[in-house]
């Protein structure tokens, strides 16, 4: 860990999206407008016009186009990046599975937005997770400097041979995208030094005279054998991803320990578990309840694909109670995470899928401390609750 | 640009090669055989759902000896600008980045797509090969379908709608260069790939494909339709080019009416016409006319 002295700057997340994708020296942008989105693209062109970044900018007709070209051009091997947010994402979402299908290392900021009907600009979490079964990669931060630490880890992880994915960087829409924190930004030759400039010939070669054929139809059996092999670059994505935060901790000096992060959980009898920016107010709760007496901590998913199977395991395994915060759902189930989590709950854990602030509804840190609190009451009081889907709305827990 | 191609100045080798799974007769074919003499193979082809998602054979094997990408319907141009761009950032100096679309990938789905990469000025080279509807997918109609012809969605009554005039409306975005060709003029074809590619931007050629389990005729007959199309002024084979617009040789006599063959000679020759009213055929008639006068007074205005 380097200790030297460096000087904070206030930054918007958009920015610091924008900031690390220049930093990165990404060579291509191709991107649609979409609130909350914007801001990042608007500062990229600034950026690209001004001289200040040198990448080629395109305006294209769509989202679909956004990610077609952009696709294109990582597919002929520059380091490109594109940005979009909800009906955005739904837009292109064919090309989201061409895209890890090719196994081409795009990398997109996802700045999270509830899908409409009704309109609604706020945040939640299933736009991005619409790509949970597509092969990308699924990052969220929990404020700014990790956005931006993130931007730039991302295309280590994408580019990496081991594992040539696309990588989707969540960052919640106004929370994030929009609310100016102080971070610290590394110099140039750091981000140099963790990042080197992208191997052109890698997943193709496109050079004069060499012949390919991309895409081409094949027998099924070919087929399932290429969905195995990104299953493997998935699993092998789960130690890029730690050595690359390893990486980036010796060289610039912060790391947030890989897929999760471990919040005062060492001898927390009640595990919380989340992800995304509502993380922070969730470990605010953390410290309430802590200083009451209540021995609780937060597991934090820094990434959802690959998803952190075995750190879960060993967090859960012994513990009391778990309780899951979705700020998702997948209608007629219950909670994204708490679907995918469950099947790591021993059936006598005690466990609460709690889905809230969909839409944007705040939750304030007060609010999950009392959610905590009853589900800890019910434990102690019944012995054992189980309830996979309950919903907060309106300072009310309850199910339907 | 007076670009002149003799027969036997087109390379021998072939870059389209036998053994691929196109139907017997396939038009699309005999237009990716010249795509790939012009270029020697040296072309990146960006290719969209359609018959030649199929053409190419299975994999491991490819029958076409050119750099192959394979994408989503709607996505090829835009994918082409990216790759374009891509490598012109990496200062690679390659062969043409080629779109090779159906007309369903150009004039439906991939049309936003195909106005955005033009508006852009992409340097990239679009072919539609025009058979007129969704054959892959079982001959389904299309924007392209020609008003008055049968295809499995319009299957009694022949489709109601027009055609979309795809190359004027290529034309309005006032990219450099717009070209119609046909599978039965390889030479006008191939010299139209040459001029186009001296050119830097978006590039438009229109081809027409003439399909025999689409249009229902023999596999023996693609030239002959295709031919019968030019000759009965059906098709029009032009080229916009340095700001001016003309119409090709193997047009020029038909813009006098009384030299065209009567165009019920190519409706009655296509199994997808069998039955049509002479009202339709009329209706068709009235819309090759209007065509032509489009053509002759967009000639006198870019010229």
């Amino acid at each position: 860990m380097k200790s030297r002295e460096r000087i904070k700057t206030a930054m918007i997340g958009n920015h610091a999206v924008a900031q690390a994708v220049k930093m990165a020296r990404v060579k291509f942008i191709a991107a649609y407008p979409i609130t909350p989105q914007t801001i990042i693209v608007e500062r990229i062109a600034e950026m690209v016009e001004r001289g200040e970044m040198e990448a080629e900018f395109v305006n294209v007709e769509s989202e679909f186009a956004a990610l077609s070209t952009t696709m294109g051009a990582a597919m002929a091997g520059v380091r490109a990046f594109t940005a979009t947010s909800s009906h955005g994402l739904l837009y292109m979402y064919e090309l989201t599975w061409w895209t890890a299908g090719a196994r081409v290392p795009v990398v997109m900021a996802v700045v999270n937005r509830a899908i409409g009907p009704p309109w609604n600009i706020h945040t939640d979490h299933n736009d991005i997770l619409t790509l949970r079964d597509s092969g990308w990669i699924i990052a969220m931060a929990e404020n700014v400097q990790e956005t931006f630490d993130m931007t730039i880890q991302a295309f280590k992880i994408a580019e990496d041979p081991k594992v040539m994915l696309p990588v989707a960087i969540g960052l919640e829409g106004f929370i994030l995208s929009h609310t100016a924190e102080y971070i610290e930004l590394p110099d140039q030759w750091e981000i140099d030094q963790f990042l080197p400039s992208r191997d052109p010939d890698k997943p193709y070669r496109f050079r004069l005279g060499e012949k390919f054929s991309i895409g081409n139809l094949g027998e099924d059996a070919n087929h399932m054998m290429l969905r195995i092999a990104a299953m493997k670059a998935m699993y092998n994505a789960k130690k890029v991803i730690e050595e690359s935060d390893h990486l980036y901790e010796k060289i610039i000096g912060r790391g947030y320990g890989g897929l999760v992060e471990r919040y005062r959980l060492d001898d927390a009898k009640y595990v919380l578990l989340s992800t995304g920016a509502w993380s922070g107010t969730i470990k605010d709760a953390v410290d309430m309840l802590r200083d009451e007496g209540y021995s609780v901590g937060l597991l934090r998913l820094r990434f959802i694909r690959p998803f952190p199977t075995e750190e879960i395991l060993k967090t859960l395994s012994g513990s009391k109670g778990v309780i899951v915060f979705d700020r998702d759902i997948s209608l007629g189930k219950s909670g994204v995470l708490a679907t995918e989590v469950l099947d790591y709950v021993d059936r006598d854990i005690s466990f609460w899928g709690v889905v809230a602030g969909l839409g944007g509804v705040d939750v304030s840190s007060k609010e999950f401390a009392s959610i905590v609190k009853g589900f800890v009451g019910e434990v102690e009081r019944e012995g054992f609750t189980r309830r996979e889907t309950v919903y907060y709305l309106n300072n009310e827990v309850f199910e339907i | 640009m007076n670009i002149r191609i003799r027969i036997d100045q087109i390379p021998k080798e072939s870059y389209s090669l036998p053994g691929n799974a196109a139907c017997q007769g396939c038009p699309h074919l005999i237009g990716l055989k010249i795509v790939g003499k012009v270029f020697r193979g040296e072309a990146t082809l960006v290719i969209p759902a359609g018959c030649s998602s199929i053409i190419p054979g299975y994999h491991p094997y490819t029958s076409l000896d050119m750099r192959v990408v394979h994408v989503p319907f709607a996505s090829a141009p835009a994918v082409a600008g990216g790759i374009s761009r891509a490598l012109k950032i990496r200062g690679e100096n390659m062969g043409p980045v080629i779109v090779w679309a159906g007309d369903g990938a150009t004039f439906d789905i991939g049309f936003a797509s195909l106005s955005g990469s033009a508006v852009r000025d992409d340097d990239i080279i679009y072919i539609v090969s025009d058979n007129e509807a969704y054959m892959n997918t079982g001959v389904q109609a299309s924007g392209s379908t020609t008003y008055g012809a049968r295809t499995t969605t319009t299957p009694i009554l022949g489709k109601r709608d027009r055609k979309k005039e795809i190359d004027l409306i290529m034309l309005m975005h006032k990219i450099r260069y717009v070209a119609t060709a046909s599978v039965a003029y390889p030479l006008d074809f191939y010299e139209k790939l040459l001029r186009a590619s001296q050119i830097k931007g978006f590039r438009f050629i229109h081809l027409h494909s003439p399909c025999p389990p689409g249009w229902r005729f023999d596999d023996d007959k693609t030239v002959e339709i295709a031919r019968l199309a030019v000759e009965t002024g059906a098709w029009i084979l032009f080229e916009y080019i340095d700001g001016r617009l003309e119409i090709s040789p193997p047009s020029r006599p038909y813009r006098d009416k009384s030299r065209r063959k009567p165009l019920k000679e190519y409706l009655s020759a296509q199994g997808r016409f069998k039955g049509i009213t002479e009202e339709d055929v009329k209706i068709i008639e009235e819309m090759i006319d209007q065509n032509w006068r489009l053509i002759e007074n967009l000639m006198s205005y870019f010229k």
